[in-house]
C-alpha cells in the first residue's frame, strides 16, 4: 500500500464528507446559527445575578413606625414591593407565582419593637417552590430591616460605624457578572453539540444505509476511514470555535485575556475527545436514533449538568464529584473560563490538557478497535 | 379507529422491539433523574478557605477560629505571602482568601475602623458571593460579640418558606425535571418516527394507505403521550418515594394538564418531521428547539431574571409554562383557576403548532 494512494483515498472520503456538509441544512444549522442562539441566550436569558423581586406587603399596623419600616422595604434597589389588603389576597398571589414572598407588618408591630424582649416581630413568607429565589429575598429583606434599623439609632444619635468593614474584590471579573463566565462555559456545549451529536448521527448513518459495507469492501483502512470522518468535522467544530469567541469577544464584550495558541491547542485536543466519543458511539449502536439518544445522554447530558459551568462541581455529592473528573467537559470548561478571564496560566491548563489528550486517545483508540471487530 | 389502533401498535412495537432501543427508552431517565437531582444545585459548600495572616493578635486569630467552624467552609487553607494568595485564586485551590492586614489586631484594639480584604475568583462569581454573604454574616457576628454593651441578638424576622420549608433544591427540580423529560421524549418520538420512515420509504407506503393524514397524526401523536406520561409518571414516583416530597395537589388535574402541554409538544415535533426530509435534520432540529427550551424554561434561571423581550418570546416555549403547572399541582396544590394563566397559553400552541402540521402534511403528500 503506497502512501500517496492512500493521501488519494483520504482526500476524496474527506471531500465527500465535506460536500454532504455542506448540502445539508442541518449541519450548518448545528454549527453556525445554533451556537450564536446559545451565546445569545447564556447572554441574556440565563441571569444568575439579583435583579429585583416582586413582593407583597401587608400592613397590620399603620404606625409611624411601621411606615418606616416599609418605607426602607419600598427603598430597595432589589425588590419590588406591592401593597396588599391582607393575607389571603397576597396567598393567592404568592401560589400563582405573582409575587416571590410577602412581608406581614403584625398589628403590634410598634409595640414589639420597643420592648427589650422582642420576639420576632416581623413575619416574611417565601415561595419555596424557587429555593434560589427564595434565598435572595430572605437576604434583601434582612438587608432592609438592617438598614432600618441603623436609621432608626442614627435618628437618636446612638449610631456608630462598624469597626470592621469587608473588602471584596472578585478578581478578573471585579463587577462579579455571571455572564463573563457562563458565555466561555457555555462555548463547551457547542463543541460538544458538534463533536459528539452531529459526528455520531453522521457515522451511524454510513451503517444505517449499508454505505458502511461498501466502505469497507473498498481498500480503504480503518485509519483512512476514521481520518477522512475526524478532518471535516474537526474543520467544522473549530471554525464554530471562531465564530462563537468572535460572537463573545465583539458581541457581548466578554474579555478574553488568554493566548490564542492554547485557545487553539486546547480546542483542538477537545474536539478529539468529543469526535472520539461520537465515532465510538456510532460505531457501537450503528443506529442514527440510538447513537443521537446515547450521544445526548453521554455528550450533553454531563456537559450541561456536570462540567461546573452552571453548577458547582464543589457542591455535589462525593460520587458525582468522582465522576465530574472522568468528563473532558469538565476540563475544556476550566480551560475557557481561565483563558477568557484569568489569561493564559499553564499551571491550571497544562493539567487540564493533559486529561483531554488522554480522553481523545481513549475514545478514539476504542472507536477503531470496535471498528476492527466489526470487520472480523 | 381501527386503522389508528393498528397504527399506534405498530408505533410502540417499533421503539420496543430490539435491546438497545429498549435501554434508550429506560436507561436515560433514571441517568438524568440522578445526575439533575443530585448535581443540578446552587448551594454553595464543601468550599476551601484560605486565609492570609499578616497580623497574628487575637482578634485576627478569634475570627479566624469562627470562620474555620463555618458549614460552608470545610477546608481551611493558612497562607504566607503574596504569592501564595495569588496561585490560591488562579489555580482555584480557594473560593476566596481572606487577608488580614499588619495592623488589624491593634487597630482592633483602640478601636478604629479598620477593613478585612476578601479576594474571590471571579471566574465563579455567583458562588463567590453566596460565600461572601456567610462571611459577612460572620464578621457582624463576632462585632456584635467583641462590642460593649451588646446584648444576646434576637432573632427580629420569623421567616417561612412555604411549599419547601428547608428550600430543598430537589423540590424545584423534580417537577421541572417533569417537565424536561417529557418535552425529550415526545419532540423525539413523533418527530424522528416519521422522518425515520421517510427516510427509509415507508412513509409513502403509509400515504398509499386508507389511513389519512390526520389518522397518521394521531397515530404517531398517541405512542409519544404514553412514552411520554409512563417517564414522567417514573420521576414523580421517584420525587415522593425516594426524595420524600409530598404530593399536593390533584393527580387528575396534572395529568390532564400534562395531555394538554404533550399535545403542544407534539405540535412541535409533527411540525419538525414535515419539514425535515432525513432523521439527521429532524434530530438536529428537535436539538435547537429543546436547547433554548430547557434553557429558557426558568429551570436553570428564573424567567423574571430575563429581559421583557426574551420574556414576550419565551411565551411561545411549552416548558415554560408546563413547570409551573407542575409545580402549582405538586408542591402548592394549586387549582385549575390558578393554573388558568399557564394553561391557555399550552392550548393557544397546541392549536397552532398542530393546524400548521397538519396543514404541511397535507400540502407535501396531496
Amino acid at each position: 500500500m503506497n502512501s500517496r494512494g492512500r493521501l488519494r483515498r483520504v482526500r476524496a472520503l474527506t471531500h465527500k464528507e465535506m460536500l454532504q456538509i455542506l448540502r445539508d441544512p442541518s449541519s450548518q444549522l448545528i454549527a453556525f446559527v445554533l451556537p450564536v442562539i446559545l451565546l445569545f441566550i447564556f447572554g441574556f436569558g440565563i441571569n444568575l445575578d439579583t435583579s429585583r423581586v416582586r413582593v407583597g406587603l401587608v400592613m397590620e399596623d399603620t404606625s409611624p413606625e411601621a411606615r418606616l419600616f416599609a418605607a426602607s422595604l419600598f427603598g430597595s434597589p432589589y425588590l419590588e414591593v406591592r401593597a396588599s389588603l391582607n393575607k389571603t389576597e397576597v396567598s393567592q398571589e404568592l401560589a400563582a407565582g405573582r409575587v416571590r414572598g410577602f412581608v406581614v407588618i403584625p398589628v403590634d408591630f410598634s409595640q414589639q419593637i420597643k420592648s427589650p424582649q422582642a420576639v420576632s416581630p416581623l413575619l416574611l413568607v417565601t415561595d419555596g417552590a424557587e429555593p434560589n429565589t427564595a434565598n435572595f429575598v430572605e437576604s434583601y429583606v434582612r438587608n432592609a430591616w438592617e438598614h432600618w434599623q441603623h436609621q432608626r439609632l442614627v435618628s437618636r444619635g446612638a449610631a456608630s460605624e462598624p469597626l470592621v468593614r469587608l473588602e471584596p474584590r472578585f478578581w478578573y471579573n471585579p463587577s462579579a457578572d455571571s455572564r463573563n463566565y457562563l458565555i466561555p462555559g457555555s462555548i463547551t456545549i457547542i463543541m460538544t453539540v458538534i463533536g459528539a451529536l452531529l459526528t455520531s448521527l453522521v457515522v451511524a448513518r454510513e451503517w444505517e444505509r449499508g454505505t458502511m459495507e461498501a466502505l469497507l469492501a473498498s481498500p480503504v483502512t480503518r485509519a483512512e476511514f476514521l481520518l477522512s470522518k475526524l478532518i471535516p468535522y474537526y474543520v467544522l467544530g473549530m471554525l464554530s470555535l471562531l465564530i462563537c469567541i468572535l460572537t463573545a469577544v465583539f458581541l457581548l464584550g466578554i474579555p478574553f485575556r488568554g493566548s490564542v495558541m492554547a485557545l487553539f491547542l486546547a480546542g483542538t485536543l477537545f474536539m478529539g475527545s468529543s469526535l472520539g466519543l461520537g465515532l465510538l458511539l456510532s460505531t457501537v449502536t450503528r443506529n442514527q436514533f440510538n447513537a443521537a439518544m446515547a450521544a445526548l445522554n453521554a455528550g450533553f447530558l454531563p456537559a450541561l449538568i456536570l462540567s461546573g459551568f452552571i453548577y458547582e462541581i464543589r457542591s455535589m455529592p462525593v460520587v458525582i464529584r468522582a465522576i465530574t473528573q472522568l468528563i473532558p467537559a469538565r476540563y475544556f470548561v476550566t480551560v475557557m473560563q481561565t483563558l477568557f478571564q484569568a489569561g493564559t496560566v499553564w499551571s491550571v491548563l497544562l493539567p487540564a490538557m493533559l486529561f483531554m489528550t488522554f480522553a481523545a486517545v481513549f475514545f478514539l483508540g476504542l472507536t477503531a478497535l470496535k471498528t476492527r471487530r466489526r470487520l472480523a | 379507529m381501527n386503522r389508528i389502533a393498528a397504527l399506534i401498535r405498530k408505533e410502540l412495537q417499533a421503539l420496543w422491539r430490539d435491546r438497545q432501543g429498549r435501554i434508550l427508552l429506560i436507561v436515560p431517565v433514571v441517568m438524568q433523574l440522578v445526575v439533575f437531582s443530585f448535581a443540578a444545585t446552587l448551594e454553595v459548600k464543601n468550599n476551601t478557605l484560605a486565609v492570609l495572616n499578616l497580623d497574628g493578635g487575637r482578634s485576627s486569630v478569634e475570627l479566624i477560629q469562627r470562620l474555620a467552624v463555618a458549614k460552608a467552609f470545610t477546608r481551611v487553607l493558612f497562607l504566607h505571602n503574596e504569592a501564595d494568595l495569588r496561585s490560591a485564586i488562579e489555580q482555584q485551590t480557594a473560593l476566596l482568601v481572606v487577608r488580614f492586614g499588619s495592623d488589624f489586631s491593634r487597630q482592633i484594639a483602640v478601636r478604629t475602623p479598620v477593613s478585612i480584604q476578601v479576594i474571590l475568583d471571579g471566574r465563579r462569581s455567583n458562588s463567590g458571593q453566596v460565600a461572601l454573604g456567610y462571611v459577612r454574616q460572620i464578621v457582624s457576628d463576632w462585632q456584635k460579640g467583641t462590642s460593649p454593651g451588646a446584648s444576646a441578638a434576637v432573632e427580629p424576622i420569623v421567616v417561612r418558606h412555604w411549599f419547601n420549608p428547608n428550600l430543598d433544591y430537589v423540590r424545584h427540580i423534580i417537577p421541572s425535571l417533569v417537565a424536561i423529560i417529557t418535552a425529550i421524549s415526545t419532540l423525539i418520538v413523533t418527530s424522528l418516527s416519521v422522518a425515520r420512515e421517510r427516510e427509509q420509504g415507508t412513509f409513502d407506503q403509509l400515504l398509499v394507505s386508507p389511513l389519512t393524514p390526520e389518522m397518521i397524526m394521531i397515530g404517531k401523536t398517541v405512542p409519544a403521550m404514553i412514552v411520554a406520561c409512563l417517564q414522567g409518571t417514573v420521576i414523580m414516583t421517584a420525587g415522593v418515594l425516594v426524595f420524600g416530597i409530598p404530593f399536593a395537589g390533584s393527580l387528575v388535574l396534572l395529568y390532564g394538564c400534562m395531555l394538554l402541554y404533550i399535545l403542544a409538544l407534539a405540535g412541535f415535533g409533527l411540525l419538525i418531521s414535515s419539514i425535515a426530509t432525513t432523521q439527521q435534520q429532524a434530530f438536529l432540529g428537535v436539538f435547537s428547539f429543546i436547547m433554548p427550551g430547557v434553557l429558557l424554561s426558568g429551570f436553570p434561571a428564573p424567567v423574571e431574571n430575563m429581559p421583557l423581550w426574551l420574556q414576550y418570546l419565551d411565551w411561545f416555549n411549552p416548558l415554560r409554562h408546563f413547570i409551573v403547572v407542575v409545580k402549582g399541582v405538586f408542591l402548592k396544590s394549586s387549582g385549575l383557576d390558578l393554573l388558568s394563566s399557564s394553561l391557555w397559553p399550552l392550548l393557544v400552541i397546541a392549536l397552532i403548532t398542530l393546524t400548521a402540521a397538519g396543514w404541511l402534511f397535507r400540502r407535501k403528500h396531496a
